[in-house]
């Protein structure tokens, strides 16, 4: 214990020297930095704090130190985490690398694949996305399509992923593909990784509800696979492909943050939101319905937090997700939800801004978190494919 | 906090178990109403869990407890709750010990804590006036008279008031109906003058009583808390009966949740397990969701107890709401997923619903602690 106190002492002094002023306090979606040849940094503190990080592991905390990765234990990563959070540090990068890819990797990968890909995750060189649903496969995505065929030293790719979120600003993705069209579904499917630089790669965007274009239809077109781009081994890529989506649930419920970072953590709370638009009366919201509703999420909210730490507790290993992490993910969004449908509720006719000065930015903001908060069920796999787990792995219900 | 067990808790859990298991299953409870049992409970099943010291859990060591905190008679009560275990831990070694813990002089409690521990003492709460928790709305009144004072008012759904040997009366002193100044505690004998006590008989098969005070004197030393003030008392004590309530209805929601799983895969329809259909598989995920969220609200609150923390009203505003919500909602689903034998008096599965529903007027419905959460948060 003395030493994880010392450890805590060492990183809070770290922390105040290194982390640039401008990169405290909650930044903006559009400010996250997700690393890559496409990244650019409108504030120079950005980039700073993103070398110093990654210098010392910190972007990856708990990956290997060979690997470029912090080292750390699970103690002492969220000790980390409780450090950045108490000065009001700012994440200095995210994305598929870090949450999917990288985990992925350190489970499955061969010792020549992790020295390859993992440091350029680690300092930011390569983005990555993910090249997993087609217009025809999606819940049911072990029924996809794209294919790649045996070229002796490599593999050629033919077919078409869609809503591959970043694909417009990655620099390589990891994909299914069938190698093995005779197989029964879950059998000829190999997890490839394919580097976005070539001309068979063609990225389309397609516009959400919320008006952004994060994602995209991804066209293959005799696109180039190396052997050694081959996680796992050949038509065994189902395996793979589903340790990565327990990674990436894990990381879409918080879990993999010990439940310290919520998703809407840079949102003021519903109850100061209410504050302003409704009012009080007699040191009540004066929406007394509402008020209900609020407390109500409010205090699931803590339940579920309470939860995530439990989990962690409990976990304390640090050992892989397990199936835990689908009810983390199924519940983490539909609480995020409703949390931003009571917010819409809390601020009236305020709450669909879409442009101009008739409506604050934080407004703005709001009309958009609130449409995007939908993908979160959807993304990952449904809520309803989560139920369907936990009803098989936990409870063991019959098919 | 730590959100998990020690060795320690893990092994009285343990115990608790199999000592439910083995002693107070539900027939017991079935056969306690059936035979229209005057107590409604088994005096010797009451000697035994005060021979494994559970009467003494959250009472020091130096006062004849074991000193196990509240996380270790949550563990005891969660396990009674899923054998619906009639018995007077709730009245006695919940309530009556924290009350006197928080509110009695030196004197009483050396007098006092060592009987309760034994469990040669059983006590009783006589609280409630109207047919919702209201904590404040106290119509009895103690009026001064001699050296002491003068009880008048009728108390309804007193836990266990038919059985005790001593209550604790929470009466007002001055101000009016709601006011939270003005409250007086005292310890009374049952059997003073002027004590009347009906048991009321419930769907649960649990005990309560009803309790009319005329002209019962009470003298000044049986003032718990300073006079007036005995809301600084009752506050905690109910807080303390909130959370631990709680650890018994999180026990009894496993129960039930484990029993309609356990049906879910042996009833057969259409040629198959009924927990094959989508419709039935969701919502039994659903609800091993609500009981997962359960689980870490009562182990947060209990700790909180164990720590003296600042969050225990709003923990136990938490935990009440929330076990309220997810016990009523598994002892519900229970029985529509069990079909027509679920709705016999010869299946278990039954005695949860009517159960969770006594629980949930117990120290306040889920409504009523949303309310004092946004309270206790300001808005
Ligand atoms: C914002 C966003 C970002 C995304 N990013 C990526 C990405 O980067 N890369 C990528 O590969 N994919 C991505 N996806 C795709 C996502 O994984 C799929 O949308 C998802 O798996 C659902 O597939 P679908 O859209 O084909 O819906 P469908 O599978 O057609 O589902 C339609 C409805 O049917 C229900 N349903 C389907 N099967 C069942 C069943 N067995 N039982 C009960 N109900 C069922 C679903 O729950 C849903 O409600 C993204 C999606 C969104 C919304």
């Amino acid at each position: 214990m003395a030493t994880l106190r010392e450890f805590r002492e060492e990183t809070q002094a770290w922390l105040a020297d290194n982390c640039p002023d401008s990169m405290r306090g909650s930044g903006t979606d559009a400010e996250a930095v997700a690393g890559g040849t496409s990244q650019t940094y409108e504030n120079p503190g950005a980039k700073v704090w993103l070398d110093r990080m990654a210098e010392k592991g910190w972007t990856a905390p708990m990956w290997p130190s060979e690997y470029g990765g912090g080292g750390l234990s699970r103690d002492q990563f969220l000790i980390l985490q409780d450090e950045m959070i108490r000065i009001n540090a700012r994440s200095p990068i995210g994305g598929m690398g870090f949450s999917m890819i990288g985990p992925t990797l350190l489970d499955y990968g061969t010792e020549e694949q992790k020295q390859r890909h993992l440091p350029k995750i680690v300092n930011g060189e390569i983005r990555w996305c993910q090249g997993y649903s087609e217009p025809g496969a999606g819940s049911d995505l072990a029924s996809l399509a794209t294919k790649a065929e045996d070229m002796g030293d490599h593999f050629l790719v033919n077919g078409q992923k869609i809503w591959t979120s970043g694909a417009q600003n990655a620099d390589w993705i990891f994909t299914l593909v069938r190698t093995e069209p005779q197989a029964p579904k879950h059998e000829g499917i190999s997890f490839v990784l394919i580097d976005m630089d070539q001309p068979g790669v063609k990225v389309n965007p397609i516009k959400l509800i919320s008006g952004s274009s994060p994602f995209n239809e991804t066209f293959f077109d005799d696109a180039i696979a190396k052997k050694e781009d081959l996680v796992g081994q050949l038509n065994r890529g189902w395996t793979v492909a589903k340790r990565l989506l327990q990674h990436e649930r894990s990381s879409i419920s918080g879990m993999s943050s010990g439940g310290r970072r919520g998703r809407y953590d840079n949102l003021r709370s519903l109850s100061q939101i209410a504050r302003d638009y409704i009012g009080m009366d007699d040191g009540k919201l004066a929406d007394l319905v509402l008020r209900d509703q609020i407390i109500g999420n409010t205090m699931t909210s803590k339940a579920f937090s309470l939860t995530q730490r439990r989990a962690a507790a409990e976990n304390a290993s640090g050992g892989t997700p397990t199936f835990a992490t689908s009810m983390f993910k199924y519940y983490g969004s539909e609480l995020g939800k409703d949390r931003l449908e009571l917010q819409l509720k809390a601020m009236g006719t305020q709450s669909f801004g879409w442009e101009g000065d008739m409506f604050t930015s934080e407004e703005r903001t709001l009309t958009r978190t609130w449409l995007r908060s939908k993908g979160s069920s959807i993304a990952g796999g449904t809520s309803e494919i989560q139920l369907n787990i936990i009803a098989k792995r936990v409870l063991g219900l019959p098919d | 906090m730590p959100l998990v067990l020690n060795e320690e808790q893990n092994m009285l859990k343990d115990a608790a178990k199999d000592f439910c298991g083995k002693s107070t299953p539900i027939t017991e409870l079935r056969k306690l109403r059936d035979d229209k049992d005057e107590t409604g409970f088994s005096r010797d099943i009451w000697q035994q869990m005060v021979e494994l010291g559970w009467a003494g859990i959250t009472i020091p060591e130096d006062f004849g407890g074991l000193g196990f905190g509240y996380l270790g008679m949550g563990v005891v009560m969660e396990e009674c709750g899923r054998t619906l275990t009639a018995s007077p831990l709730m009245s006695t070694a919940v309530l009556g010990s924290s009350a006197i813990l928080s509110g009695a002089s030196d004197e009483q409690k050396a007098e006092l804590l060592p009987a309760l521990a034994g469990g040669e003492l059983l006590t009783a709460l006589a609280l409630e006036e109207t047919p919702h928790h209201s904590p404040y709305n106290i119509s009895t009144t103690a009026e001064k008279s001699g050296d002491g004072y003068k009880l008048n008012g009728s108390k309804k759904f007193v836990l266990d008031g038919h059985v005790a040997d001593q209550l604790v009366v929470v009466a007002r002193s001055s101000g009016t109906a709601g006011d939270r100044d003005g409250l007086s505690l005292f310890l009374v004998a049952a059997d003073s003058d002027g004590i009347s006590t009906t048991r009321t008989i419930m769907a649960d098969s649990r005990n309560a009583a009803n309790i009319e005070l005329s002209n019962v004197q009470a003298p000044a030393t049986a003032l718990l808390g300073a006079e007036g003030k005995g809301a600084d008392v009752l506050d905690k004590v109910l807080d303390v009966g909130r959370i631990v309530l709680s650890a018994e209805m999180l026990g009894g929601l496993q129960e039930a949740f484990e029993r309609t799983l356990e049906y879910l895969k042996v009833r057969e329809q259409f040629g198959v397990p009924i927990g094959s259909f989508q419709a039935l598989k969701h919502r039994a995920a659903e609800m091993f969701c609500e009981i997962e969220l359960s689980k870490s609200v009562v182990l947060e609150a209990l700790s909180a107890l164990d720590e003296d923390s600042d969050e225990v009203p709003k923990l136990a505003s938490l935990a009440k709401a929330r076990l309220t919500d997810t016990y009523n909602l598994v002892s519900s689903e229970a029985i529509q997923m069990h079909g027509g034998i679920g709705m016999t008096d010869e299946h278990e599965i039954g005695f949860f619903m009517k159960r969770a529903r006594v629980c949930e007027h117990s120290f306040g419905n889920a409504a009523y602690h949303r309310n004092r959460y946004g309270e206790l948060e300001g808005y």
